[in-house]
């Protein structure tokens, strides 16, 4: 296998509600951005992550659609779908194109046109990422089925309603320095109390917003990168791990077992342990499971999620920072290019590119996107070649 | 022997007292109150109907009858005037989430507020007869009155299942009588979401002509008088008609009381008379006779004379008993959410 | 959705019908082919008991379309006693009563239904017990 490097990266100017863009329209501008940035004349294969083009906008086989928009056709193109690892799913199966030497310049893209449709249908398609016989079915919303986890996280560790309001705090006051969040604004704990409940214990404000959105990035082997880019970033490691659809069916309540597999291969691909990352990005969809997503990425030990948060550890100035970008809470959560847009990050960080929220010295981050209520877990390592 | 080998009720958890509904629309709760002898009535929650209600009652009826073979049931019969479809069985349903097997007959019945007991007279007819082993009579309405209306006062929900077999009886059937002209006193036409009433004209030549008479020949047919009888059901479109009919016949009030469950309930139209047989013999003794007389507009009556056996205590507390179910904590709805479960208002 | 769909799995909502894995005893709600802890693929047809503790609960406040007349309700995920679970909303409650470890019963109810001309899609709720 060879070694792969991302070697440019695009997103729209601002993510949000993006009235007058339609769903390729907004690929399309993310998509020539990464050319540009890469500077290739060509892309070999394409990798289109949208979790659900058909509920939200009612047009499906999209990746042909956005390679002739694009005007890259004849290229293979495919569209990856597994909810909100969408993205961090795509992202692997591109790195593994070129780690395979099958193609050279692979772009993968991930995309979510969410504002065509009004919130409780958006509410029902986003449901559709549950078991939908056995858990939307019964009323399950999936803002429902992550309060239920946090609500067990409550019982279970004592886990507070401060505790998770501390993460949304933390991800806001990062996007403020970030210009593509749809959330540019600081907020405070009571707040986010304040705020509406969407399903008990969680606010509105413990919830990512409804996004439009697209981001793309370039993968090339290692080797050639320098070609193109003087400062590219080397994918160390990539591996998708999945659980139990239902969460009434996994084994806890309160880990997210996919995120503990992936991050357990991917650590083992990189020859590093969670002490050795400098930054991550991860799943935010609610301030719940970036509690447990620091624990069950071996940041800290399992059940003191909430006290790490609220302790600042994952500030940008903490042990570990999480979720420089603003997360998903800030930077909006277009399903499908969240995976996609977690790796721009983190390519932006290791390159000294991240502004104002710059974590000094990075050198090597990791991402972890999640699909459903954590039947996908999607972790990538990268580093500074 | 055959008769009634187990039974069981369905009440919903929700209720709207006579002063909320008064409260609505300005008018004096304490004359409706003691007009109807009515203080509140139950509400079915928005995912209750009367195929739900049913399955409830049918469940709780195996509960007591434990031993039954759901797969040994022939026939379920349901009488509801709010079957909730125009045209597709509610019996279906129900026998499927009990566990009948598909060889069983089974139809939907109406005749206003008997239509209960006629599922119960066609249930233990196959069984008297010999052609099944088993059979369900179950009588269930979320019946609605227009806002406004007197009717909205005690159009109520609730149901009452009964398993008909020929071993292991609690209460045997002595004799049955089926008395009915054409008196349209009340009718609800297809389409139409609220029926309408001959106002005083339900009563005298519709309740009371109809009820009375099918009384005094089922118990002439028994060769009974009203002091051979332990409890007397009558149907309870309010608490005044029932108690009206009893003093008429010549039963005291003391006959009456244990399945007047209308003044907490409401009128649960094609549930109403069955509910009442249920409450009774939640508490009924072994040997003793319960009159039971149902009353449909339209208009007819049945009316059933049942001994209860020893067979009966035995089963009383093996599942919920009616008045318990009636005093577990109800929830009090205000109007407005009242009118939003019963789709008076769109949301 | 369609009749069929809702049709194929009346045995599930309306009986709790179930599968019990005769390799290992791990038992499933709905059924299945084969055994995700031993592999087996031979299983026992049981049914789900309808008595049951609540693992945890929410209120849902934002409802999609099918349930927007009845919000807010409680829904929970569910142990029944003998084994499996259950996501259900939980019927006739004061959702801000609910607790963690809660006796609940299992109980007939609608669901929801295919518009104001569609079918009716009956299956389980459970209720306080
Ligand atoms: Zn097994």
């Amino acid at each position: 296998m060879r070694e792969v490097a991302i070697i440019g990266v695009g997103m729209n100017d601002r993510w949000g509600e993006l009235w007058e863009k339609s769903l390729r329209d907004l690929y399309v501008e993310a998509a020539l951005r990464a050319i540009d940035d890469a500077g290739v004349d060509h892309i070999d294969s394409m990798y289109v992550a949208c979790m659900s083009s058909g509920l939200f906008t009612g047009q499906e086989h999209v990746s042909s659609l956005l390679a002739d928009y694009l005007g890259v056709a004849p290229i293979p193109a495919v569209r990856v779908e597994s909810a909100c690892a969408s993205g961090g799913n795509a992202l692997r199966l591109g790195w593994l194109e070129v780690a395979s030497g099958a193609s050279d310049l692979v772009l993968v893209g991930g995309v979510e046109k969410m504002t065509d449709v009004d919130g409780s249908q958006a509410t029902l398609a986003l449901a559709a990422a549950s078991d939908f016989e056995w858990e939307a079915f019964n009323g399950v919303t999936f803002p429902g089925l992550y309060a239920m986890m946090a609500r067990r996280h409550m019982h279970e560790f004592g886990t507070t309603p401060e505790q998770l309001a501390a993460a949304s705090v933390k991800n806001h006051h990062n996007g403020t320095m970030n210009p593509v969040a749809q959330f540019q604004m600081e907020i405070t704990v009571e707040t986010v109390l304040n705020s509406v409940l969407v399903a008990d214990p969680l606010h509105i404000l413990d919830c990512s917003p409804v996004t439009d959105g697209a981001a793309a990035v370039i993968l090339c082997p290692a080797d050639q990168a320098k070609k193109f880019n003087s400062q590219p970033v080397k994918i160390a490691a990539s591996a998708v791990a999945t659980d139990a659809m239902a969460l009434h069916s996994r084994e806890s309540l309160v880990t997210i077992g996919s995120a503990k597999a992936a991050a357990e291969k991917a650590y083992k691909q990189a020859g590093v342990g969670p002490g050795e990352i400098d930054l991550a990005e991860v799943h935010d969809c609610f301030t719940i499971s970036e509690i447990c997503l620091v624990e069950d990425l071996g940041f800290t030990e399992k059940g003191k999620g909430g006290e790490f948060t609220e302790s600042g550890a994952t500030a940008l100035d903490g042990r570990i920072p999480v979720n420089t970008s603003g997360g998903l809470k800030s930077k909006g959560h277009p399903v499908g290019a969240t995976g996609v847009a977690q790796a721009i990050e983190v390519y932006k960080q290791l390159r000294g590119e991240a502004g104002k929220r710059q974590v000094k010295g990075a050198k090597r981050g990791l991402c972890h996107n999640m699909g459903g209520s954590g039947g996908t877990s999607a972790v990538h390592i990268l580093e500074v070649m | 022997m055959s008769g009634i080998v187990g039974w069981g009720s369905s009440v919903p958890k929700y209720r709207i007292k006579v002063e909320e509904i008064a409260r609505q629309w300005g008018e004096d709760p304490e004359s409706f109150k003691k007009g109807l002898m009515l203080r509140e009535k139950s509400v079915p929650g928005p995912d209750q109907d009367t195929i739900t209600i049913s399955v409830e009652a049918a469940r709780y009826a195996l509960q007591r009858a434990s031993y039954v073979d759901p797969g040994e049931i022939g026939a379920i019969y349901i009488g509801s005037e709010s079957h909730p479809y125009a045209v597709k069985p509610s019996g279906v349903t129900v026998a499927e989430a009990i566990g009948m097997q598909p060889d069983f007959h089974t139809a939907d019945l109406e005749f206003a507020c008997k239509a209960g007991s006629q599922g119960m007279f066609l249930a233990w007819s196959l069984v008297d007869s010999g052609r099944m082993k088993y059979a369900f009579g179950i009588g269930a309405d979320t019946s609605q009155g227009a806002p406004a209306n007197a009717l909205e006062y005690s159009a109520s929900a609730g149901g009452a299942a009964f398993l008909f077999g020929r071993e292991k009886v609690v209460a045997e059937v002595i004799e049955t009588h089926s008395y009915a002209t054409d008196t349209p006193d009340f009718w609800r036409r297809e389409h139409e979401f609220y029926p309408q009433h001959g106002g005083r004209f339900t009563g005298e030549p519709a309740y009371f002509h109809h009820l009375l008479s099918c009384a005094r020949i089922v118990m002439e047919k028994a060769g009974m008088k009203p002091s051979d009888f332990a409890y007397a059901v009558f149907h309870m479109p309010n608490g005044k008609f029932p108690m009206r009919a009893g003093k008429i016949l010549g039963f005291k009030k003391e006959q009456i009381e244990p399945g007047w469950v209308v003044p907490i309930l409401g009128n649960t139209y094609s549930g109403a008379s069955p509910m009442g047989l249920a409450a009774t013999l939640d508490i009924a003794k072994p040997g003793e006779r319960i009159l039971m007389v149902s009353f449909g507009s339209g208009a007819g009556s049945d009316g059933f004379v049942f001994e209860t056996t020893s067979e009966l205590p035995a089963l009383q507390d093996k599942a919920p008993k009616l008045r318990a179910q009636l005093a577990d904590d109800p929830i009090y709805l205000t109007y407005g959410q009242y009118a939003a479960f019963r789709g008076k208002i769109r949301v | 959705m369609t009749v069929a769909r809702i049709w194929r799995e009346r045995g599930r909502r309306y009986r709790l019908e179930a599968a019990r894995c005769k390799g290992c005893g791990k038992v499933f709600f709905p059924g299945r082919l084969v055994c995700d802890k031993c592999g087996s693929r031979e299983f026992e047809e049981i049914r789900l008991s309808d008595k049951g503790k609540i693992l945890t609960y929410t209120v849902i406040r934002v409802p999609p379309p099918a349930h927007t007349y009845e919000t807010p309700y409680a829904v929970a995920i569910v142990e029944l006693e003998g084994g499996g679970r259950i996501t259900a909303m939980v019927a006739d409650c004061d959702p801000e009563k609910l607790e963690i470890g809660q006796n609940v019963r299992v109980v007939f109810r609608k669901i929801s239904q295919d518009g104001e001309k569609g079918i009716k899609f009956y299956g389980y709720k459970v209720v306080p017990a």
